[in-house]
C-alpha cells in the first residue's frame, strides 16, 4: 500500500470507523466486480457508511485527495456499473438499509438507498401496498441501485420502470453537498432532476434517500403458464394478446434450455422439460374482469398451437411459477462457470425474427445460448454460458455479443432495457447516439460531476475513438 | 511441478458453479449485519476462488471471514446455480487449519473437546453427572469467572442437566405398539443425549406409538458435523466410518429408515457420501428426520389436547440443508388445542450454529437478538424447533430477557399429546 493510500484510508476510517473501512487485499478483492465478472479492478478502499452525513464526508475526503469514488448497492448489476477504476474508493450502501417512513395514506415510502427491493414490498404488504418495480434480482438488489439503473422487471409492462415510481431524492453531489430533488407529491417546479438522476448509473452523485411511490396490491391476479412446442409460437401469442388491447401485468418467455436449468435448481416449478418455450402471463386488476381475459387468452393460445395452458390454482402455485422465472437467470450458472447477458430491446413485432437470428449468431460462434426475457416489452435477455478462463472463448463471447447488439439496433431497437450501460456497453453508445447526442449527455454529467470524480468510466464513451470501436474484453478501465 | 495452491485441489472446481449473481446476499445473516461483501456467500466463494487461482493469499482475513460464516446454508436455499456452499466451507476450513491460521488456547480446547469428549458417550455422561452436582451445589456459577470468553458463554448456555434416570441409555430394542407398521433405527447423538435426554425418549415413544419397532444400534457415535465445521475433516471421517459400520450391521441395514431427531446430525448423515465417497450412499439414503418420517408414513392422530400457542422456528440444517419445512408444521397442526402462530423470518438462523455461539459470541449475540425479538412479538407459550443447538440458544435468549417462553422439540409436544 502506498503512503498516499494509507493517508486516504486513515481519513476515511475516521468518518465511518475502522471496522467499516476495508482495505485488506482479501476484502478489496471481493469488491473488484459486480455480477459482470469481466473487466474486474480492485479498489483501494471500501467504505460502508450508515447515513447521508457520512456519505457526504466520505465524498469530501475523496475530492480533497483526488480519488475517484464508485457508489455500490448490492453489486447485482450486470453491466459493471459498480466496478471500481484504478485508485477508486467504493462507497457501499449495504449498511444504509432502513425504511425511514411509510405513509400508507399518501402511498409512499421514504427509504435509505441500501434497502433491498423485496424487503420494501414485504414491509408494506400488510397495508395492501407494494413497490411495483420488481427486477428478477429483487431479493438482493437495492433501491439505490434500482434508481441508478432505472431498473425494470417482469411487471414493467403494465407498471413502468423505476423512473415512474420515484418521487423525490436526496443526492450527495460529487463535491459533498447534499441536495433534495423532486418532492413527496411528485410535483416540483423547474427541471426534472429526479428524472435525470434515475438511470444515471451513479455518475451524478450518490443517492442517500429516496421517496418512492407505493401502489395498491391488485384485487385480482391470474397467472397463466402457456406451454409451446417452439419459441416462435410463444412470441406470436404475445403479439395476439397485446394486439387485442389487453394490458397484462407481464408476459415472460422462458426457452427450452433455460427450462432445463431451472428444473435442475432450487427454483424448479415442474415446467415440462420437452417444451420448446413457456410463456408466463400475469393478468391483474379488478377481479371481475379477469375471467373474460383468461377466456380470450385460452382461445388465442389454442389457435397458436399451445400444448398446455396451466392457470395457477392459488397463491402458492403462482409464487412457484414466479420463483422459476426469477431464478432462471441464475440457474444458467449450472451450464458453465460464467454467463454473459445482453438486454437489448427490439420492437415486439420483430421478436420472432430477431430471436432466430440471434440463435444463428450463437451457433456461428459455437456458443451455448439461452433466452429468458420480458417478451411483452420486447426486452431480450440472450444469455451466453461460457468460461472466462479461456481467452479464446472470451473473444468469441464478446464478438457474438457485439453482433447481437448490432442486429438489435438494426432492427430498430436500443442497447439496453434495464441492465444499464456501465463499462460493458459504454463503447457501443455510438451505435445509437450521434456525437451531438453524446455531447449533450456529457454536458449534463459535467454539470453535476465537473471533475469526473464520481463513477468515472461508466455510461458514456471514454474517448471519442472508443465511440466507434467497442471491442474490448479484459481491457482495464482507466480513470475518466 | 509447483505445489498446488491452497484450496486448488479440494474446493476450486466447486467455486466455478458460482456465477456471481448475488441472489444469496440478503439471505446471509453475516452480510446483513456487516454489509461486507467478503462476509457474504458470494464474497466467500469469490475469496476461495481467488485463493485457488493465486489472486490472493490464504491470509488471516480470509480465514476470519470463513470463521465468521455460520454454516447455516441459507445461501444454498437462495442460490439458483446450485452452489454446494456447505461442502466447500468444510474443506476450506480444513485448509485454514492446515495453513496454521487457527491457533491459540480456544482453538486447542475446541479441537480437544470435539475429539476427546464429545464423541465418547461415557465421558460425556460422567461430565454431565459432574455438572449436575455442581448445579445442585450452585457452584456452576463459577463458570462466569472463567478465563476464556468461550467457556463463559458455554456456561451461560447450559441447561439444568436432567436426572440420572432420564440420562439412562436407550433400550437396544423397543417394540411397536398397536398394529406394526415397520422397523426403524434411531440415531442417538452425542451431547444432546445427555443434556436433552428427554428428546430421545420422546422420539422413541412417538415412534413406537406410531407402530414402529425401534432399534438403537450399539457402536454408533457422534455424527461428526461439529468437527467437520471446525475444519477437522479427518476426524469427522473417522466418526463417519464408525457410524457406517454401526448402521450397516445386518439387523440394522434391514430397517425402513434411520431416524434422526437433530437437524444438524441429520444433515451430516445425509451427506455421508461426501465424506466417504462410494461407501456412504446406502446409509445416507435411509436417513430421515423424525418429523419428515412421521409425516411421510402418516401420523396416528394423538388422543390428547395440548393447549398452547406455539411458534415453529426452522433449524437451518433442516430447512436449508435438508429442505424440510412443511412436515414439522403439519405434525404440530395435528395436535388438538395447539395453536400454531407465525412469526417473522422463521427460516433465519438463531446464531447457535454448532459451536459458533462459543467461537463468535458477538455475531452470535446480534443474530440471536433479532430472532428473540421476532419471536417475542408473536407471544407464544412455546417455541418448537428440532435441533439441540437451537434449543439451547433460544432458551438462553428467552431466559436472559426473562420471557416465560419454553423451547421444546416438536416430538416432545407430540409425546405430550400421546401421553
Ligand atoms: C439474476 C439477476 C437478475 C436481474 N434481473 C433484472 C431485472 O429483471 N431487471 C433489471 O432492471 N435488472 C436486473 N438485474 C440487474 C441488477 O439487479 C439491477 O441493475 C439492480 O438495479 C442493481 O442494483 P444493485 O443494488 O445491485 O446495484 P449495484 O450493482 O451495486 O450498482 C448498480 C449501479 O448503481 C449505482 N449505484 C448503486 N447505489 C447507488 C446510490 N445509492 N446512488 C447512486 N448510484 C448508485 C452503481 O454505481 C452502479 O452504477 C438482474 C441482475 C441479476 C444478477
Ligand atoms: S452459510 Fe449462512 S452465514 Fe455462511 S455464507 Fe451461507 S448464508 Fe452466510
Ligand atoms: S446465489 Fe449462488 S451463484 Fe449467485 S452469487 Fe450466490 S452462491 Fe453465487
Amino acid at each position: 500500500m502506498s503512503r498516499g493510500h494509507a493517508a486516504l484510508i486513515e481519513r476515511l476510517a475516521r468518518v465511518v470507523g475502522s471496522s467499516h473501512c476495508l482495505s485488506s487485499p482479501a476484502e478489496l478483492f471481493a469488491y473488484e466486480c459486480d455480477a459482470l465478472t469481466l473487466d474486474a479492478v480492485r479498489p483501494v478502499a471500501v467504505v460502508l457508511p450508515e447515513d447521508a452525513e457520512q456519505v457526504s464526508r466520505l465524498v469530501g475526503v475523496c475530492g480533497e485527495l483526488g480519488h475517484p469514488f464508485v457508489p455500490r448497492g448490492a453489486g447485482t448489476g450486470l453491466s459493471g456499473g459498480a466496478h471500481p477504476v484504478e485508485g477508486a474508493v467504493v462507497i457501499g450502501c449495504s449498511r444504509m438499509r432502513r425504511i425511514l417512513e411509510v405513509d400508507a395514506e399518501n402511498r409512499l415510502a421514504v427509504v435509505q438507498p441500501g434497502v433491498v427491493n423485496a424487503d420494501l414490498s414485504a414491509a408494506v404488504a400488510h397495508l395492501g401496498l407494494c413497490y411495483a418495480p420488481d427486477p428478477s434480482s429483487q431479493q438482493a438488489c437495492t433501491i439505490g441501485g434500482n434508481i441508478a439503473e432505472n431498473s425494470g422487471g417482469p411487471h414493467t409492462l403494465k407498471y413502468g420502470t423505476t423512473t415512474n415510481h420515484v418521487l423525490g431524492l436526496e443526492l450527495v453531489l460529487p463535491d459533498g453537498e447534499r441536495v433534495r430533488l423532486g418532492s413527496k407529491s411528485g410535483f416540483a417546479a423547474g427541471y426534472d432532476l429526479v428524472g435525470a438522476v434515475v438511470g444515471s448509473e451513479g455518475t451524478l452523485g450518490i443517492v442517500t434517500e429516496a421517496t418512492v411511490r407505493l401502489v395498491p396490491l391488485p384485487e385480482g391476479v391470474e397467472t397463466l403458464l402457456a406451454v409451446f412446442p417452439d419459441l416462435q409460437s410463444a412470441c406470436r401469442l404475445v403479439g395476439r394478446v397485446i394486439g387485442a388491447g389487453m394490458i397484462p401485468a407481464s408476459l415472460e418467455i422462458i426457452d427450452q434450455r433455460t427450462i432445463a436449468a431451472v428444473e435442475a435448481s432450487a427454483y424448479a416449478a415442474g415446467l415440462p422439460l420437452d417444451a420448446g418455450a413457456v410463456l408466463l402471463i400475469e393478468l391483474d386488476g379488478a377481479a371481475c374482469g379477469l375471467a373474460d381475459q383468461v377466456a380470450s387468452i385460452r382461445e388465442f393460445a389454442a389457435s397458436e398451437g399451445v400444448r398446455e395452458l396451466r392457470v395457477a390454482r392459488d397463491e402458492d402455485e403462482r409464487a412457484l411459477f414466479w420463483r422459476a422465472r426469477k431464478g432462471s437467470f441464475g440457474a444458467m450458472g449450472r451450464l458453465a462457470p460464467d454467463i454473459y447477458v445482453h438486454d437489448a430491446v427490439v420492437p415486439r413485432s420483430k421478436l420472432p425474427d430477431v430471436l432466430e437470428r440471434i440463435c444463428q449468431i450463437a451457433d456461428r460462434y459455437q456458443l451455448q445460448l439461452s433466452n429468458v426475457f420480458h417478451a411483452g416489452d420486447g426486452n431480450l435477455h440472450p444469455i451466453i454460458s461460457f468460461d472466462r478462463r479461456s481467452d479464446e472463448e472470451l473473444g468469441r463471447v464478446v464478438a457474438a455479443g457485439r453482433e447481437i447488439l448490432e442486429l438489435c439496433v438494426a432492427a430498430g431497437g436500443v442497447l439496453t432495457g434495464e441492465h444499464g450501460v456501465g463499462v460493458e456497453k459504454r463503447d457501443y453508445m455510438g451505435l445509437i447516439f450521434s456525437a451531438a447526442d453524446l455531447a449533450a449527455m456529457t454536458h449534463l454529467r459535467d454539470a453535476f460531476n465537473p471533475t469526473g470524480i464520481c463513477n468515472p468510466g461508466k455510461l458514456l464513451p471514454v474517448t471519442r475513438s472508443c465511440v466507434e470501436s467497442g471491442s474490448k474484453a479484459r481491457a482495464r478501465v482507466s480513470p475518466g | 511441478m509447483a505445489a498446488p495452491r491452497p484450496l486448488e485441489r479440494n474446493v476450486y472446481t466447486q467455486t466455478l458453479d458460482c456465477i456471481h449473481c448475488g441472489l444469496c446476499l440478503s439471505a446471509c445473516p453475516t452480510y446483513v449485519v456487516t454489509g461486507r461483501e467478503s462476509a457474504s456467500p458470494r464474497g466467500r466463494v469469490y475469496l476461495m476462488r481467488g485463493v485457488a487461482e493465486g489472486e490472493i493469499e490464504l491470509d488471516p482475513v480470509v480465514a476470519s471471514e470463513l470463521q465468521l460464516c455460520l454454516g447455516c446454508r441459507a445461501c444454498e436455499s437462495a442460490c439458483p446455480s446450485g452452489v454446494a456452499y456447505g461442502a466447500m466451507l468444510e474443506r476450506a476450513r480444513e485448509s485454514v487449519v492446515d495453513a496454521g491460521l487457527r491457533r491459540g488456547p480456544a482453538r486447542w480446547l475446541e479441537r480437544w473437546a470435539l475429539r476427546h469428549i464429545v464423541p465418547h458417550r461415557r465421558r460425556l455422561h460422567a461430565l454431565a453427572s459432574l455438572l449436575a452436582v455442581l448445579q445442585r451445589l450452585r457452584l456452576d456459577r463459577l463458570v462466569f469467572r472463567l478465563p476464556l470468553e468461550s467457556l463463559r458463554r458455554a456456561g451461560s448456555l447450559l441447561p439444568a442437566v436432567p436426572g440420572r434416570l432420564d440420562r439412562r441409555p436407550l433400550p437396544a430394542f423397543s417394540a411397536a405398539e398397536g398394529e406394526r407398521r415397520g422397523r426403524v433405527a434411531l440415531f442417538e447423538g452425542c451431547i444432546a443425549s445427555e443434556l436433552f435426554a428427554a428428546i430421545n425418549h420422546a422420539t422413541l415413544r412417538v415412534l413406537t406409538r406410531n407402530g414402529f419397532d425401534v432399534v438403537v444400534p450399539r457402536g454408533q457415535t457422534c455424527c461428526g458435523a461439529l468437527q467437520a465445521h471446525s475444519g477437522d475433516l479427518s476426524f469427522a471421517r473417522k466418526l463417519a466410518r464408525e457410524n457406517l459400520v454401526a448402521f450397516s450391521a445386518r439387523d440394522t441395514a434391514a430397517v425402513d429408515a434411520l431416524v434422526v431427531n437433530s437437524a444438524g446430525c441429520g444433515a451430516a448423515l445425509r451427506e455421508l457420501e461426501q465424506w466417504l465417497p462410494g461407501e456412504g450412499a446406502a446409509v445416507a439414503a435411509k436417513v430421515r428426520d423424525v418429523c419428515e418420517f412421521l409425516d411421510e408414513v402418516g401420523l396416528r392422530p394423538p388422543p390428547h389436547r395440548v393447549a398452547a400457542r406455539v411458534c415453529y422456528d426452522d433449524p437451518c440444517h433442516l430447512i436449508h440443508a435438508q429442505g424440510i419445512a412443511a412436515a414439522p408444521r403439519r405434525l404440530l397442526a395435528c395436535i388438538e388445542g395447539l395453536e400454531l402462530v407465525s412469526h417473522a423470518e422463521p427460516d433465519s438462523c438463531c446464531g447457535a450454529a454448532g459451536t459458533y455461539n462459543l467461537t463468535q459470541p458477538d455475531m452470535s449475540r446480534r443474530i440471536l437478538d433479532a430472532k428473540i425479538t421476532a419471536l417475542e412479538a408473536a407471544a407464544p407459550d412455546i417455541v418448537a424447533t428440532g435441533n439441540p443447538g437451537c434449543l439451547l440458544q433460544l432458551q438462553a435468549g428467552f431466559d436472559e430477557r426473562e420471557l416465560p417462553i419454553r423451547v421444546l422439540h416438536p416430538v416432545e409436544l407430540l409425546e405430550a399429546a400421546y401421553r
